[in-house]
C-alpha cells in the first residue's frame, strides 16, 4: 500500500474512533444537561439555567442513606473479592494442576451469564435457604460476580509474573509466608490495584443483581431505576451525572497512580 | 519476620497443615471455588430443580413435573426467545462493523495514546447501564436535546423514535460496545505486523490482506467478542423496557414477570433454565475452541 493511502485509512481511522467517543459521551452529556435544568421538567433549548436540583439532591436525607448503603456493599465486595480472586488467580495462571482448563472455564462462565437471570437464581436460592433479603445478601450476589472479573484481572499480571523470584526467595531461606509478603504482592500490586477497582466501580454501579437481592434495601442505581420508570424529578440525571464524575475520577486517578508508579520503578 | 510473629507463624503452620494435603494450584483455588460453589452453582441448581415444581407454588420438595416447560411449549413464549435472539444476533453483526476499525486503530494507530483512549471505552463499563440507557432518552424524547435542537434551529416538529423495536437494539450496540472491542482488540493485536508486511511486499492487496491474513489470525479475539455480547445480548433486559418502551417483551423480561408480578416462580425458573442452556453451552463451545493461557498471555 502506498504511503498517501495509508495516511487516508489512518485519519478515517482516527475521525471514526472519535465519532464512536462522541457517540459513548452523548447521553452523559444530556444527563448533566438535564441536571442543570431550573424546571421540574427538561425541555430543550434550556430556559432557565440553575443548580437547584443539585443543592435538592445533596440536602435529601433518602438520597444519603442510598449512598450510604451502596459504597458499605462496594467496599465490602472489593475487599473479599480481592482476597479471594488474588489466590484464585494464582491458581488460574501461576500453577499447572490437573483441573485447571476445567476450573479456568468454571470461573469465566459466572462473568458471561446473564446477571437478571443469575439474581433471580440467587433469589430463588436464599428464599429457599429462609435467609432474609437486605443489602447483605446483595454483597454476596455481587461477589458471585465480580470476583470472577476481579480474578481475571490479576490472572493477567500473574501471566507476566516470573516463577523464579519465588523460588530464589524460597531459596535463600524465606518461608512462604514471608514469600507472599515480600515478593509476590509487591510484584502483582498493579494486578490487585486495577482489581479493587474494577470491583468497587463493578460494584457501585451494578443494578440488575441489587434488584433481585437487596429486599428492602436500596442501592443507587436501583433508586433511579425506580425514578425513571416512575416520578422522573431533575434528582435522577443530577445522580447519574455524580456516578459518572465519580467513576471518571476513580479510574483516571487509578490510572495516573498505576503509571507513576510504574515510572519510578522504571519500567 | 518482625513482631507479629506468633500470629503469623500459626498462620504459617495452618497454612503448612493444608499445604500437605493439597497441591498449590488446588489450594489456591478452594476460596474461589467455594465462593462459586454456594453462589453460583447451587442456585443454578436451585433453579433447575425449581422448574420441575408444581406451577405456582414455592416448594421444591415435591414430586417433579413437566407441566412449566409443556406451558411453555403451548403458549407463545417462543415469540419472546426469537425476538432476544434476533436482537442479540443484530447486535453482533452491528458491532463487529462498528469496532473494527476501532480496533485496528488501537493496535496500529494510535501508538502511545492507546493506552487513554481505551480507558475512554472502559469507563462506561462503570456506569449503571440504566443511568446510560437515560441519557438516551433525554436525547431522543420530543422536547430532548435532539429534537428540541431541531426545533429551535429550523423549526421542524418531528416525532420522537423512542419506544420503537430499532431503539432497542440501538441501546444493545451502546451498552454492549466495550465486550466486541476489547477481544476484538486482543485478537488483533495477536497478528504479527511483519506478516501482513510481508503479503503487501508480496503483491496483495488491502483488501487481500485483510481477508487472507489478518482476519484469520485475529479470529479467536473476535469470536470471544461475538460470543460475549450474543450471550449478554440474549440477556438484556433494560433496553428493552426504557428504550423499547415495553413495545417488545424479551425473554428476559418474561422471565421478570413470572417471577414477580405473576407469581408464577416455577414457569420463570423453567423459562431460565432454558435461557442457561442456550447461553451455557455457547460459552463452554467458543471457550473450548480457544487455549485461554495462549490468549491472555498476550497482553
Amino acid at each position: 500500500m502506498t504511503d498517501r493511502g495509508k495516511r487516508t485509512t489512518n485519519s478515517l481511522i482516527v475521525a471514526w474512533t472519535a465519532a464512536i467517543i462522541v457517540f459513548i459521551y452523548l447521553p452523559a452529556v444530556c444527563g448533566l444537561l438535564a441536571s442543570l435544568t431550573g424546571s421540574r421538567y427538561f425541555l430543550f433549548p434550556i430556559q432557565k439555567w440553575s443548580l437547584v436540583w443539585w443543592g435538592k439532591t445533596f440536602a435529601s436525607l433518602e438520597i444519603r442513606s442510598l449512598l450510604d448503603t451502596s459504597i458499605t456493599i462496594a467496599l465490602i465486595v472489593t475487599t473479599v473479592s480481592v482476597v479471594i480472586a488474588f489466590f484464585g488467580a494464582l491458581a488460574f495462571a501461576r500453577y499447572n494442576w490437573r483441573g485447571r482448563k476445567l476450573y479456568q472455564r468454571l470461573v469465566l462462565l459466572p462473568i458471561f451469564f446473564p446477571q437478571s437471570v443469575l439474581g433471580l437464581a440467587l433469589l430463588l436460592w436464599f428464599n429457599t435457604l429462609g435467609m432474609e433479603l437486605s443489602w447483605k445478601t446483595a454483597v454476596l450476589a455481587h461477589l458471585v460476580w465480580i470476583t470472577p472479573v476481579v480474578t481475571l484481572v490479576i490472572s493477567i499480571q500473574v501471566y507476566s509474573f516470573d516463577p523464579a523470584l519465588e523460588e530464589a526467595a524460597e531459596d535463600l531461606g524465606a518461608n512462604r509466608w514471608q514469600v507472599l509478603r515480600e515478593v509476590t504482592l509487591p510484584v502483582l500490586w498493579p494486578g490487585i490495584f486495577s482489581g479493587a477497582l474494577f470491583a468497587f466501580l463493578l460494584s457501585w454501579g451494578n443494578f440488575p443483581l441489587s434488584l433481585f437481592t437487596t429486599g428492602a434495601d436500596s442501592t443507587v442505581p436501583e433508586y433511579l431505576y425506580a425514578k425513571m420508570v416512575a416520578g422522573y424529578t431533575p434528582g435522577v440525571p443530577v445522580m447519574g451525572t455524580v456516578s459518572t464524575i465519580g467513576a471518571a475520577i476513580l479510574l483516571l486517578g487509578g490510572y495516573g497512580l498505576i503509571s507513576l508508579v510504574r515510572r519510578r520503578r522504571g519500567h | 519476620m518482625t513482631g507479629a510473629a506468633p500470629e503469623a507463624a500459626s498462620v504459617t503452620r495452618g497454612l503448612s497443615v493444608l499445604g500437605r494435603l493439597l497441591s498449590p494450584g488446588p489450594r489456591n483455588a478452594s476460596p474461589l471455588l467455594l465462593l462459586l460453589a454456594i453462589g453460583f452453582v447451587a442456585p443454578l441448581v436451585a433453579i433447575v430443580s425449581f422448574s420441575f415444581g408444581e406451577p405456582r407454588s414455592f416448594d421444591v420438595f415435591q414430586a417433579p413435573t413437566l407441566a412449566n416447560y409443556r406451558t411453555i411449549i403451548e403458549e407463545t413464549f417462543y415469540q419472546s426467545f426469537l425476538w432476544s435472539l434476533s436482537f442479540a444476533a443484530l447486535t453482533v453483526v452491528f458491532l463487529a462493523i462498528i469496532c473494527y476499525p476501532v480496533a485496528y486503530g488501537l493496535v496500529r494507530v494510535f501508538g502511545r495514546w492507546s493506552n487513554l483512549i481505551t480507558l475512554f471505552f472502559v469507563l462506561p463499563l462503570f456506569i449503571s447501564e440504566n443511568v446510560r440507557l437515560y441519557g438516551w432518552i433525554l436525547f431522543f424524547i420530543k422536547g430532548g436535546v435532539l429534537l428540541g435542537g431541531i426545533k429551535a434551529l429550523f423549526g421542524v416538529d418531528m416525532e420522537s423514535v423512542l419506544f420503537t423495536p430499532p431503539m432497542i437494539v440501538f441501546g444493545m450496540i451502546y451498552v454492549y460496545l466495550p465486550f466486541m472491542l476489547f477481544p476484538m482488540t486482543l485478537g488483533l493485536s495477536m497478528v504479527p505486523t511483519d506478516v501482513t508486511e510481508a503479503a503487501s511486499d508480496l503483491g496483495a492487496s488491502r483488501w487481500q490482506v485483510f481477508r487472507e491474513v489478518e482476519l484469520p489470525l485475529a479470529m479467536p479475539g473476535i469470536t470471544i467478542g461475538a460470543m460475549l455480547t450474543f450471550v449478554l445480548g440474549i440477556g438484556a433486559i433494560t433496553e428493552a423496557k426504557v428504550l423499547g418502551g415495553q413495545s417488545i417483551i424479551v425473554i428476559t423480561h418474561d422471565i421478570e414477570i413470572a417471577f414477580t408480578y405473576s407469581q408464577n416462580w416455577p414457569l420463570g425458573a423453567a423459562l431460565s433454565v432454558l435461557l442457561m442452556l442456550v447461553v451455557g453451552v455457547l460459552v463452554l463451545a467458543v471457550l473450548s475452541r480457544f487455549d485461554l493461557d495462549r490468549i491472555l498471555r498476550r497482553r
